[in-house]
């Protein structure tokens, strides 16, 4: 029906980063005004936080059992095995939690927002929504994206707490530590300066990924190949923004915490 | 949340058979270099059905999008119960598309929601009813005039192509609508299924005293439901008149349509 228009790629470029500006103020306005959906929020929360639970429990379990392995030779050869609960708590929390977390699920949710939103536009459902009278960005796109903004946060706790159990199990297979020594000295290691900045990215991390499913799953040509390429390109961009927003996140935390 | 609840009824309009409650004139509508509307004009009076017949890919759903504001024209007049469609802010085409009843192709039934969940979405959502036990008397009552009522806690996966174009009709009907558009209503069923949901339009037309267009290319479904037809070609209406009227056209794309027609 409509004729593409041909356009250079950077001006492609320079436009849809312009959408993504509109589609980001669209969805602050459409937060306070007319509404909230709060049953669609609470199945949205449960959808992207409880079902991705298993996922992030196992990943994040087998990554404390794997990073103890990989740093008990190093650290052993220096006379340096005591130190291995400590610098699994300093690197897990700080970043390998967070980031691996955001990235697993950056897979899982961006993907399948942008494959659900992608395929109700290919099938009319967002137009049928929109010419009822009914608000689609209230309905989908902004329970979605906070839905995705609470829930990250809490599986990188959960995944966090797995992942150190993990590494206690596995330093369990070649030496003897007890439980409460070893949580001693995870947490001792740990103070506020590693536990907030770490905290507080993982919302920007939940955002990202609920903001670039949608926009991707919002924004899909009307043909079926465009649910696949939403989905793929949703969890492409929402990764690059994990990388984008840790590289802050830590320039941040350096300027604020390790002078 | 609370938000009151809104009302439907028209705002000082005279209900006489007269009364044009669409009026399109002159309409353009271009995608990039492809004129697809070239100058389309078409009166819908109260209580009318219009049916518009042409080949696939001639504009005829981009000229009802156009009617329910999710295209703008680039030239021309749209006007719904007078009103400018193109210049209306969104709270007032928020209002206008509560009294415009759409009937996709596909059906569009959203495919999270049960049946009885997509039935409720405009009355909880756009008429805001805050009375659960009226929300399932209408959505019974809405299942029941399309024939549908033992489906009502299916899924749409569930159903067959007939019964999510009866489901779409339900959701369409459930909020009373003045107009409904209903574009390409009997494509991809068989030929019982089709003609019981022409008959269904005309029953919801007689019943519910709405204004229709219908896009189709199915004579038999325009047969059964127009009051008047419109012939579509290439963004513009080439030929306009009653079933019989146009069947004795020796205009050569209106003959085409009408030449296995005995």
């Amino acid at each position: 029906m409509a004729e593409e228009v041909i356009m250079p790629g950077w001006k492609r470029w320079l436009e849809d980063i312009g959408d993504q500006v509109g589609f980001f103020f669209k969805f602050l306005k459409n937060i306070f005004v007319g509404g909230f959906e709060w049953s669609e929020f609470v199945r949205q929360c449960y959808e992207i936080g409880y079902r991705s639970m298993m996922l992030v429990g196992i990943t994040s379990f087998i990554m404390g059992i794997v990073l103890i392995l990989q740093l008990r030779p190093t650290l052993v050869s220096f006379g340096a095995a005591s130190m291995l609960p400590r610098t699994l708590s300093v690197s897990f929390i700080r970043e390998i939690g967070p980031v691996v977390i955001a990235l697993i699920c950056a897979g899982k949710i961006a993907s399948s927002i942008g494959a659900e939103l992608g395929s109700m536009k290919v099938t009319e459902q967002l137009d049928a929504m929109e010419v009822s009278g009914a608000n689609p960005l209230q309905y989908l796109v902004v329970t979605r994206i906070l839905a995705t903004t609470f829930m990250v946060p809490l599986l990188s706790v959960i995944g966090d707490a797995i992942g150190l159990f993990g590494g206690f199990l596995a330093l369990n297979i070649r030496d003897s530590i007890s439980f409460s020594l070893y949580f001693t000295k995870v947490i001792g290691a740990l103070d506020f300066t590693d536990f907030l900045p770490a905290f507080v990215k993982t919302i920007f991390f939940g955002f990202a990924i609920g903001f670039v499913g949608c926009y991707k799953g919002f924004h899909s040509n009307k043909g079926t190949e465009s649910v696949g390429i939403a989905a793929n390109s949703a969890v492409v961009t929402a990764s690059l923004w994990i990388f984008v927003i840790d590289a802050i996140a830590v320039q941040i935390t350096s300027l604020l915490f390790y002078k | 949340m609370a938000e009151a609840q809104v009302n439907v009824e028209p705002r000082n309009i005279r209900k006489d058979k007269d009364e044009v409650v669409i009026s399109i004139k002159g309409v353009k509508k271009s995608f990039g270099t492809k004129q697809v509307l070239k100058n389309i004009n078409l009166k819908l009076k109260r209580g009318e059905n219009v049916v518009v017949l042409g080949r696939s890919g001639t504009g005829k759903s981009v000229a009802i999008l156009c009617i329910v504001g999710l295209l703008k024209p680039d030239d021309g007049s749209l006007k719904v119960f007078g009103d400018e469609v193109a210049e209306m802010s969104d709270s007032e085409l928020k209002q206008l598309r509560i009294k415009i009843g759409f009937l996709f192709q596909s059906g569009a039934l959203y495919d999270s929601m049960t049946v009885r969940e997509n039935l409720e979405f405009p009355l909880t959502r756009v008429l805001k009813i805050p009375d659960h036990a009226e929300i399932d008397r209408r959505v019974e009552e809405a299942l029941e005039s399309v024939g549908l009522l033992e489906a009502i806690d299916k899924l749409p996966s569930d159903l067959s192509g007939g019964m999510r174009k009866r489901a779409g009709l339900a959701r369409t009907i459930i909020v009373n609508p003045e107009i409904i558009l209903y574009d390409e209503p009997t494509t991809g069923l068989d030929p019982i299924t089709s003609r019981e949901i022409s008959e269904l339009i005309l029953t919801i037309q007689k019943k519910n005293k709405t204004s229709s267009i219908i896009i189709t290319h199915d004579m038999e479904c325009a047969r059964i439901t127009a009051d008047r037809i419109v012939v579509m070609d290439d963004g513009e209406f080439i030929a306009e008149g009653s079933f019989d009227d146009l069947h004795k056209s020796n205009n050569k794309i209106v003959a085409s349509f009408f030449k296995d027609i005995s």
